[in-house]
């Protein structure tokens, strides 16, 4: 399988800049060359595909570090299939799985599995995720160097974070010598006191029970303590606070090793665009204050914050259609990030480059990839329309997932096409 | 004026004419109470449904009187005889409950939002009788009739409202009511049961109880649920009642004429004692009567009459 883009515009921060020619051969980048310099093939047919790529954007695949995939375990939620597929078709050529799954991802037989399925799913990949502590219950560490050799490249208890800092500190010692990184969903679930929203204004006239920021921020401090007592690689997952991305640019200008990701959700809406008991607006943490989102636009564009995750968690229509305080956190992302994220750059937060170091590079770094558009490295790329306009309709999502605040809203910004390991594995029609 | 609204979910969604067209329909209804014969035609034929997730006996008998009275037929599902303990989830439910073509469902919930969820859920009214933390819509009314009779209306009445805030939907629905209709009000609790942003609803924060109470011309005290002590709220019962308590000493400090007043029920020597709880200002009692009254009103206006009852 043979894939010749004419003509596109490449934003590969830090290597290519400008219009080229690319030329894709089993699964690999074979040339990127100055316009008119490929040699012509013929026309395309069953096994070569030639892509017009004038007016596109062509960007190195696009990673999303926090996904929930569901699969062992709740497959009336997502599967690895269907959440690849999204993937796909929100123009991530790879996403890395959480090990919340039932059974958790805590043993290399689970991440064994993981991975068999998303190679059947001919769809995005899967960089999965283990699991600090047996079965997320911050007791016992896992066998992470069994799970490594599985193919995990990090660890985390997302959503049960690990309490115990004496845990925390033999995990991070432990990961350094293993050279993987630590990714830390940061949550003081006795200051979070089984909340349900910010704790602020709109949940005080709802009567909803209050997340603090100091929830969040507490644990990244923290954390930061001890990445600075141990050195090792400490990422944190889904900021949403001033207070903690004020510590984690502290904690970089003082040279410890952390990095964090924001969601686009935390950028793009506050706790004030909840609508009355919304359950689609509930989410782990919490939308916050204008003061936050103001703060997180500001770590995006400073650096602070290193990149953008989804942090897609799809549920049932069921588990979202009852009572505020009862219905499970999270909201899908995987089809809605692109073009939210693109919002930043329209209204000039963001270069483009930037954005593109925050959806592929910064991951990618984190990962320990390289996923420059160069010959010999393995094709993933993502071409993206920036001038598509479409209206997020949760029906017509590829995730099984519905749960989205931003049902109904228009935005501007697509994926046209999903390239993984030389195959297309999505088209825009 | 003509009542439009098929549902009173919260205070937040009544304006102060709405409030004050309840309040008139209300007074018009207490006297139907005072009767020798306690009943009028009003409602006959039309079905109220009782759903009560969460125990209260005052307020369900309150509004079953209510019904009672217009006519109508009540009736009650309690939690341990609903299907929710079977795990069937509130919208199916109320959702069956509706299939049974009641005219008004009243409901009590401990989850915040969960009569304004039901609304949404099925077409025929939904009257909230207490929503988790949220809205506590007759129990406001119903001060504020009480407030009205006594006072003879509410502009720069000052009133105080001590306890905690924070678990307290007759405090929230009482500080956007009583400010809506311009009183003055001024809460008081320990720092543990003041909610973030509540001065925003329409109140001030008194520093302290001596503060709070100077000058008031009414007193609510909140009744303290004890098992919140293990929530790190207060650390006992006779601190509290220390800082926080009304006693007569207290009351001394407010207007002479200050009214005091409590949604019961009541935690004698602790957040009010015997002595102010039983005393010449307490109307604790007349809340108590009002509240059929008021909740006769809703359930008139929501079925669609205007001001006068007793006119067919
Ligand atoms: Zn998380």
């Amino acid at each position: 399988m043979q894939i010749q883009i004419k003509g596109v515009r490449v934003v590969d921060p830090g290597n290519i800049e400008g219009i080229r020619d690319i030329s894709i051969r089993d699964g690999l980048f074979e040339a990127v060359s100055e316009p008119g310099q490929m040699p012509a093939v013929a026309n395309d047919s069953d096994d070569v595909k030639v892509v017009d790529g004038q007016g596109l954007i062509a960007v190195p695949g696009l990673i999303d570090v926090h996904v929930h995939l569901r699969e062992p375990g709740q497959e009336y939620k997502e599967t690895i299939e269907t959440g690849l597929k999204a993937a796909a078709a929100g123009g991530f050529t790879a996403v890395c799985s959480m090990p919340n799954t039932r059974p958790v991802n805590d043993n290399a037989q689970i991440t064994s599995f993981i991975l068999s399925q998303a190679q059947k799913a001919n769809a995005a990949r899967v960089y999965p995720v283990g699991a600090i502590s047996r079965n997320l219950e911050g007791q016992k560490l896992n066998d992470i160097a069994d799970m490594k050799k599985a193919g995990i490249w990090a660890v985390t208890d997302d959503g049960m974070p690990v309490t115990d800092s004496q845990l925390m500190r033999r995990t991070l010692e432990y990961c350094k010598s293993l050279d993987i990184p630590v990714l830390v969903h940061a949550e003081d679930k006795r200051l979070a006191d089984g909340g349900s929203m910010n704790e602020g204004l709109p949940a005080t006239v709802m009567g909803i029970k209050g997340i603090p920021n100091a929830a969040e921020s507490v644990m990244v401090m923290r954390d930061i303590a001890l990445a600075e007592l141990t050195g090792a690689r400490v990422h944190f997952c889904h900021m949403s606070t001033a207070q903690s991305i004020e510590a984690i640019r502290a904690a970089k200008a003082k040279g410890v090793r952390v990095t964090c990701e924001t969601a686009p959700h935390y950028f793009s809406l506050t706790d004030a665009d909840v609508p009355p008991y919304d359950t689609h607006f509930k989410m782990n943490p919490p939308l916050r204050s204008e003061k936050d989102r103001q703060a997180i636009i500001e770590g995006l564009c400073d650096g602070t914050i290193d990149m953008i995750a989804t942090d897609h968690a799809p549920h049932a229509e069921d588990e979202k259609q009852v009572e505020f305080d009862r219905a499970a956190f999270g909201i899908v992302g995987l089809e809605t990030a692109l073009a939210l994220s693109l919002d930043l750059v329209v209204r000039g937060h963001l270069t483009l480059v930037q954005l593109v170091e925050k959806m592929a590079k910064a991951p990618a770094d984190l990962l320990g990839i390289n996923n420059n558009i160069m010959p010999g490295n393995p094709a993933d790329l993502t071409l993206i329309d920036l001038d598509a306009g479409w209206t997020v309709n949760p029906d017509a999502f590829v995730s099984k997932g519905r749960n989205t605040p931003f049902a109904g809203r228009r935005l501007k910004g697509a994926a046209a096409l999903t390239i993984v390991g030389g195959r297309i594995v999505y088209t825009r029609d | 004026m003509r009542f439009e609204k098929k549902d009173i979910l919260d205070i937040e969604s009544l304006s102060r004419e709405e409030i004050t067209y309840i309040l008139d329909t209300a007074r018009g209804m207490k006297e139907i109470s005072q009767r020798a014969v306690k009943k009028v035609p009003t409602l006959r034929g039309k079905t109220i449904v009782l759903f009560f997730q969460e125990p209260s006996t005052r307020t369900k008998m309150s509004f079953e009187l209510a019904g009672k009275r217009l006519s109508a037929d009540t009736v009650a599902i309690s939690k341990s005889s609903s299907s929710i303990v079977k795990g069937e989830t509130l919208r199916d439910t109320v959702r069956t409950l509706e299939s049974m073509k009641p005219d008004i469902i009243v409901m009590r919930h401990s989850s915040s939002g969960a009569a304004c969820q039901v609304a949404k859920w099925v077409k025929c009214s939904v009257i909230n009788a207490g929503d988790g933390t949220h809205a506590h819509p007759s129990q406001a009314l119903l001060d504020m009739m009480t407030i009205q009779e006594e006072k003879g209306g509410f502009e720069d009445l000052n009133v105080s409202i001590v306890g905690d805030i924070s678990h307290s939907r007759v405090a929230r629905s009482n500080i956007i009511g009583l400010s809506r209709m311009g009183a003055k009000v001024t809460i008081c609790a320990p720092g543990t049961m003041i909610p973030v942003g509540i001065e925003q609803m329409g109140c001030t924060v008194a520093r302290d109880m001596d503060t709070c109470v100077a000058d008031a011309d009414v007193v609510m005290m909140l009744r303290i649920q004890k098992e919140r002590q293990g929530s790190l709220l207060f650390p006992s019962e006779r601190e509290y009642a220390t800082l926080y308590g009304l006693n007569p000493a207290r009351l001394a400090m407010a207007a002479k004429d200050a009214l005091v007043m409590h949604p019961g029920p009541l935690n004698r020597g602790v957040e009010i004692s015997t002595r102010v709880a039983d005393g010449e200002q307490s109307l604790i009692l007349d809340q108590v009567t009002n509240g059929v009254a008021l909740r006769m009103a809703l359930f008139y206006l929501v079925a669609g009459g205007s001001k006068n009852a007793d006119s067919n």
